[in-house]
């Protein structure tokens, strides 16, 4: 044997020139540089990281705390750390390409091939690396803590599902270092993406990070879904379910459906471009329609998957924040579960133009735009929440306002699309890109930033730093508007999606004005980072460790902060909505139970990060063609499973004198603490006592 | 009651028609073009009808979005927590009229909506054929990468770059791709419609008068995208039959060979170098005499009952069209798979 066949054999298809640092160096340009630059970034970040763990010896906690546990709190916040990392790739991508298009009238210094890199990363990354863990990471935090839950129901599952996602994240990091993404954009259109047109590795980087993470969000879907049905604490019927559970119900079983059209998708892609099937090919039968239809059958219910949840979020944010009972409750629980069912019925709207008979287009036109009527109906249901409320214009009151404002403008503009007649002359232009990011900004991202200030508190101990809450919460809004309101005239002008450079002149002002506003929002990206900053520095002012710093109505805030791994020292009894607030309002908050019990919690396992480490392995094994990698990686996950399902000892006992102790410490702060008036819910005063302020009597 | 609503809805309706309005001023202001790409300065009727239909959809829906834009300051002002004399009801959480209200106005302000979008959907049909009094001119469009192959059954002839046609005439193309996915849009007379390998769609233009339109495609098909856009030129009668003749003197012949330059991934000035010829204008490539089966033989392609390897795939970087000994050779670099 020769080493020109023994390499290949080893690495696959792997050569010199999948490195960026080679072609930057043989052929310098803007383009390449800033490939060469980000893949830099890639491997520096890694290093610092694993230099910082290893200097302050952190490997041990690390390990024991957090990537083995299977705590739903700490999966959920690894979730979100995995999210805020792959938001700042995407703000960072999508701002590149902003400027790219600002500069961009005959030309601009990025590549065509970069350009098509870059978009079709961002939208990947955004959707599926940080929407999705996002919301899976509030979902995993805060849902089991509503229901007053010790834990989802599959703790183990719930670790693999991470696990899952975060191959799917590394893998499309690693594209930034070995080889080059996909270039037809983040629904992977095939024949573009099939083998004769795109032979490179970059559709195979997509299949393989894309399906992968789906799979963990199936199984997130299941686990979700199961935890809200078996989990419920006594009394909690669903009819008093927090809205934001109710919208978590919602979304679960959407993945559950949604999420097996995308896995077929990328599965038959693979065959396609693997053995050669022609699921998709132009030739012997195969037919590209097919494939569209199965993305989008995923596609559609996918967006209403990210939105159910920021909904339910500003459904809790706003009735806190209002002092207030949610007005509609069972009309938002109604419009929930309508826009899920309606969700799968609209998806033919992403492709009014592929010659379908007019028939077929009204059908799913009308369907589109019902889906208006449960989504206006929850905007009035919070204005009415407002409306004879005692507001406090927080952080996240802050985002809400600027979500319902800018979402009725984005839904405004989606009743239009919903029209074949106007989508015939604006899809595939800036105004559709104008449109979903008027949705997913205010709507999912506005959505998750409030609860990452609402909820912040109950998982860290203390709240984060107000002013620079509302100048990130500002920069956000307005850093949204100046980048994406051009947008919606540069698409009515006739520009297309995904151009990278542009010849009308008439364009220039207006890609000017967004790469503007383009610089706001990486503003905004900075200020959320100094915000952490800050409120981790300045910690010791804002300590809330009685657990109620918002006069939150809710069970999530009837336990401490952070809560103890087990969350309820006893599992508490409900007897109306707002279980939490009622119990305050009777007097009958932080009583005493009579009786404690042993608890028992799952115990780590190291199987999440053999699939993670594994996936990855099997990841790169398929992408480079280095087949005996991705066998010996798949084999090992196989044995992992076999070798975890052989452990009978998956639980550990805290036994009820410990469980019993911590309670009555923290009954004893509450006794000895003061009720703080929400005049002073931003000061040091507030420990996480509230005082219950009601209207005069004689009102 | 009703002239309520429709005084209402017509001032909506003139609020949209301001937005737009100024959205259009603005174009006109910040440049000036000779070629019209926006169907809201529309050419023809049905980008004219659509444009329409784009404003009433516009003012309809206001009348559930005005009300958020309003109060939702107004509530946030007047129920703001130190605003002690608000009235305060924490517990206040249901009434059946606003209920009524709630659901009931958006419902059949969609209802209202699904009705002009029947209407509206049935009427501008890419595939209906307009009603007029003179005969369709028939042109089958070919998407390639990165240009558009325009062939003129009736009179002979072929374009790559240049869509002429009669002004006040409709025009019915049927389009077709010999690659990837497309979407051929003239923007300022039609909507947009896909173009598929091994498929046909239907698209019907009318110009309402002589000029010249953006056309494009809108879907992304890899790195000459941008470039992939042309003239559509509406002209008069006598100014296109003598078009046609000057394609039909000026043209070569469309065979295997120079289809098979086309058909490499490239951008229409980069076929030009290869093909033009001096009589031919700069930015156009003309052909005549073509092959009448053409259109139907690239459809059929993919309807063989057999694999098409890349080599034989237009689009295909590894594609290697079928060369004459005295053809120049295509600038693309094409390579042998293994």
């Amino acid at each position: 044997m020769t080493p020109d066949t023994i390499l290949p054999m080893i690495f696959g298809r792997i050569g010199l020139d999948s490195l960026p640092f080679v072609p930057a160096i043989l052929n310098p340009s803007t383009s390449e540089f800033i490939a060469a630059g980000a893949a830099g970034v890639v491997f520096l970040g890694a290093f610092i990281v694993l230099g910082v763990v290893t200097w302050f010896g952190w490997w041990g906690p690390l390990w024991r705390d957090w990537l083995t546990s299977t705590d739903h709190k700490r999966i959920g916040i690894m979730y979100i750390v995995l999210a805020l990392v792959m938001m700042a790739r995407g703000v960072i991508e999508g701002a590149l390409m902003r400027v790219q298009q600002g500069v961009g009238l005959d030309g601009g210094f990025l590549s065509d091939g970069h350009f098509s890199e870059l978009f079709s990363t961002h939208g990947t990354i955004m959707i599926f690396f940080v929407a999705m863990p996002f919301i899976s990471g509030v979902i995993n935090y805060v849902m089991p803590l509503q229901i007053g839950a010790r834990d989802v129901s599959f703790p183990v599952l719930n670790q693999i599902s991470l696990a899952l996602t975060a191959v799917g994240a590394a893998l499309i990091m690693i594209s930034l270092i070995l080889g080059k993404f996909s270039t037809g954009g983040w629904p992977a259109y095939p024949p573009y993406t099939g083998l004769a047109f795109n032979p490179g590795p970059g559709p195979d980087y997509w299949i393989w990070s894309v399906g992968i993470a789906g799979l963990g969000s199936t199984l997130s879907g299941i686990n979700f879904a199961v935890t809200i049905y078996k989990e419920r604490a006594p009394g909690m019927t669903l009819f008093r379910m927090p809205l934001f559970t109710w919208t978590v119900l919602c979304t679960a079983i959407i993945m559950v459906f949604a999420m097996p059209p995308l896995t077929v998708a990328t599965a038959t892609l693979a065959l396609d471009r693997y053995l050669d099937f022609h699921f998709y090919t132009n030739d012997l039968g195969g037919n590209m329609m097919n494939y569209v239809n199965l993305f989008w059958l995923f596609g559609h219910p996918e967006v209403y998957l990210l939105i159910l949840p920021a909904y339910g979020i500003f459904s809790e944010v706003i009735a806190t924040y209002s002092g207030k009972r949610l007005y509609g409750y069972m009309s938002l629980v109604v419009a929930t579960m309508s826009i899920s069912v309606l969700s799968f019925t609209v998806w033919l709207h992403h492709f009014f133009t592929m010659g379908q008979s007019a028939n077929v287009n009204i059908a799913f036109g009308i369907a589109s735009m019902f889906i208006a009527v449960p989504t206006g109906v929850k905007v009035y249901d919070w204005m009415a929440t407002m409306y004879r409320g005692r507001i406090r214009f927080s952080v996240p009151m802050v985002y809400a306002t600027g979500f319902l404002m800018l979402f009725v403008i984005g839904g405004l503009t989606g009743v239009m699309l919903a029209n074949p007649t106007i989508s015939f002359q604006v899809h595939n232009t800036l105004f559709l890109v104008a449109h979903f990011h008027n949705v997913i900004i205010p709507g999912v991202l506005f959505g998750l930033l409030a609860g990452y200030h609402y909820w912040f508190p109950k998982a860290f101990g203390f709240r984060l730093n107000t002013r620079w809450g509302y100048i990130t919460a500002v920069l956000w809004i307005v850093g949204f508007c100046v980048t994406f309101f051009p947008l919606y005239v540069l698409g009515l002008m006739g520009m297309p999606r995904r151009s990278v450079s542009f010849t009308d002149p008439s364009f220039e002002p207006l890609t000017l004005i967004a790469m503007g506003g383009a610089m706001l929002v990486l503003m905004a990206l900075s200020s959320l980072m100094i915000q952490l900053w800050i409120s981790v520095r300045d910690r010791a002012t804002a300590q809330v460790p009685l657990g109620d710093p918002w006069n939150g109505r809710t069970l999530e805030w009837s336990i401490p902060s952070p809560p103890p791994e087990y969350n309820f020292a006893v599992i508490p009894q409900v007897w109306s909505r707002d279980a939490f607030a009622a119990d305050k309002e009777a007097g009958i908050a932080y009583q005493e139970p009579e009786t404690y019990d042993a608890i028992a919690v799952p115990s780590n396992t190291s199987i999440g990060m053999v699939v993670c480490i594994g996936g990855v392995l099997l990841g790169l094994g398929m992408v480079w063609y280095m087949w005996w990698l991705a066998a010996v990686s798949f084999l090992g996950i196989v044995g992992a499973f076999i070798v975890r399902s052989f452990q009978t000892d998956t639980h550990r006992i805290i036994p009820a004198a410990q469980v019993a102790r911590d309670h009555r410490v923290w009954l004893a702060q509450i006794a000895a603490s003061p009720e703080v008036t929400r005049a002073q819910e931003c000061s040091p005063a507030n420990r996480g006592r509230a005082m219950n302020e009601r209207p005069e009597p004689s009102l | 009651m009703s002239e309520l609503r429709v005084t209402a809805l017509n001032s909506c309706c003139a609020l949209s028609k301001r937005l737009v309005g100024s959205v259009l001023m603005l174009t006109l202001l910040t440049g000036c073009t000779d070629i019209a790409d926006s169907f809201l300065d529309p050419h023809g009727p049905i980008a004219a009808a659509q444009k329409l239909h784009f404003m009433r959809v516009t003012g309809l829906t206001m009348i559930a979005v005005a009300p958020v834009l309003i109060f939702v300051p107004l509530i946030l002002w007047r129920f703001r927590y130190r605003n002690q004399r608000a009235r305060y009801l924490p517990d206040w959480e249901y009434s059946a009229p606003l209920e009524i209200v709630m659901w009931g106005v958006p419902a059949a302000i969609i209802v209202a909506l699904s009705t002009m979008l029947w209407h509206s959907t049935k009427a501008l049909d890419p595939y209906r054929p307009l009603v007029s009094d003179q005969p369709p001119l028939n042109v089958q469009v070919v998407g390639l990468d990165w240009k558009w192959l325009f062939l003129y059954p009736e009179q002979g002839i072929a374009t790559v770059g240049e869509l002429a046609f009669p002004a006040g005439r409709p025009v019915a193309l049927t389009l077709t791709s010999d690659t990837v996915m497309q979407s051929f849009l003239i923007s300022a007379l039609a909507g947009q419609i896909y173009v598929m390998p091994g498929m046909t769609t239907k698209l019907q233009l009318l110009a309402d008068a002589p000029g010249r339109f953006e056309g494009e495609n809108t879907q992304f098909n890899g790195t000459g995208f941008v470039h992939q856009k042309f003239p559509a030129i509406a002209m008069t009668d006598t100014d296109f039959d003598a078009w046609v003749n000057s394609v039909k003197s000026d043209g070569i012949v469309l065979d295997d060979s120079s289809y098979g330059v086309l058909a490499a991934p490239s951008t229409e000035a980069e076929a030009h170098q290869i093909l033009a010829t001096s009589s031919m204008p700069d930015n156009a490539l003309y052909f005549s005499p073509t092959q009448p089966d053409l259109f139907s033989a690239i459809t059929h392609r993919y309807h063989q009952g057999r694999p098409i390897p890349p080599n034989a795939q237009p689009g295909s970087a590894a594609f290697a069209p079928p060369r004459a000994e005295d053809t120049p050779k295509p600038a693309a670099e094409t390579e042998t798979p293994q």
